[in-house]
């Protein structure tokens, strides 16, 4: 997970950053003396965890929260109890750590951040899954469904992609970079500058090429790596 | 009176000699210029600036094992919450400042 921490003290951000250190999934990847600057910088920058401390001058930790539009998960890190009820009124509000902070009940929180991060990732996957099974294709005016698990091999020719799927070919007027945009990454893989494949419909597969139903189609040598990351291999 | 230690730094530095003496530093260079603007803001009588020091430099308390001084800060600050300078507070509190002060000359 990619994390910063916003405290305006020095020593409590050394201390986030050497317990940070201590874990492996962990990367902390900026810090911050004022929220201000953690709001200029998450303009452009996104992460997964951010340490916040609620007592700072001029503007303080829930001051800071209230500006996020999407805000990623936050750990409180603060020496006053008192605002701890208020911080759970936000569901992005992990856990709430009393300094001095101590390496287990560190752990023990960022293992809460991690599961949260986790649940996260798993249910936009889910609704990747879900929004991509299908898409249109334009062909001669008409627009065409394609259900995505049918097509097994996108080739390009030239100006026009041809499209084979279980029932039957469509050849586009598009590119292989235009359509790769549109795959679900967990079923398709381009493994050559001409062919994207279904990983699903793979018959075999030897040094240099993979059979899908009849086709033979080359696979480049950078992407071979891919390819065998993507198998189950025993 | 309740003496500083370093068990805290030792237990976050787990036997790392570049990491206790990052952590030693930066406590050496924070501590004299919370406390500078600390006695700046008591001049002025500034509670807000008063509440946000005590706030910043109990936290070092903490760090250095002072619980009970941790606590007497604790009030200190409740109390400046409520608009009110115990001039007693005020004393008990430069004492832990000067005990810190003279702790760290020697790590």
């Amino acid at each position: 997970m990619n994390c910063i921490t916003i405290d305006d003290e020095q020593m409590a951000r050394v201390i986030i950053k050497t317990l940070c250190s201590e874990i492996k999934t962990l990367n902390l990847i900026e810090e911050f003396s004022n929220a201000i600057e953690a709001i200029k910088f998450l303009n452009e920058n996104q992460v997964d965890l951010i340490f916040l401390d609620i007592h700072m001058p001029n503007f303080s930790g829930l001051d800071f929260i209230k500006t996020l539009k999407d805000p990623p998960k936050i750990i409180f890190t603060t020496s006053d109890p008192k605002f701890a009820i208020e911080a759970f009124e936000y569901d992005f509000i992990v856990d709430y750590l009393l300094k001095p902070i101590e390496l287990p009940r560190f752990e023990k929180a960022i293992k809460k951040a991690q599961r949260f991060h986790n649940i996260q990732s798993s249910l936009k996957s889910n609704q990747n899954t879900q929004i991509k099974n299908d898409f249109y294709v334009n062909i001669d005016r008409r627009l065409i469904k394609i259900d995505l698990p049918s097509i097994y091999l996108i080739e390009a020719k030239g100006d026009y992609i041809n499209i084979k799927t279980e029932e039957k070919n469509y050849i586009v007027h598009s590119t292989l970079k235009k359509i790769e945009e549109k795959l679900p990454t967990s079923l398709f893989l381009k493994v050559h500058r001409s062919y994207i494949i279904n990983v699903k419909k793979i018959i075999d597969i030897e040094d240099n090429s993979v059979l899908i139903k009849k086709d033979v189609v080359p696979v480049s040598r950078s992407n071979r790596p891919e390819l065998m990351k993507r198998l189950d291999l025993l | 009176m309740e003496q500083p230690n370093l068990l805290y730094i030792e237990q976050l530095a787990r036997g790392e000699q570049d990491v206790r003496k990052a952590l030693i530093d930066v406590i050496k260079s924070e501590f004299p210029e919370e406390k500078e603007i600390y006695y700046k803001s008591l001049q002025k009588k500034d509670f807000e600036e008063i509440k946000g020091n005590v706030h910043r430099i109990k936290h070092k308390f903490s760090i250095l094992g002072l619980e009970k001084s941790y606590n007497l800060a604790n009030e200190y600050e409740k109390n400046l919450v409520d608009g009110y300078l115990d001039a007693n507070q005020v004393k008990d509190f430069e004492a832990i400042l000067a005990v810190i002060s003279k702790y760290i000359k020697t790590i």
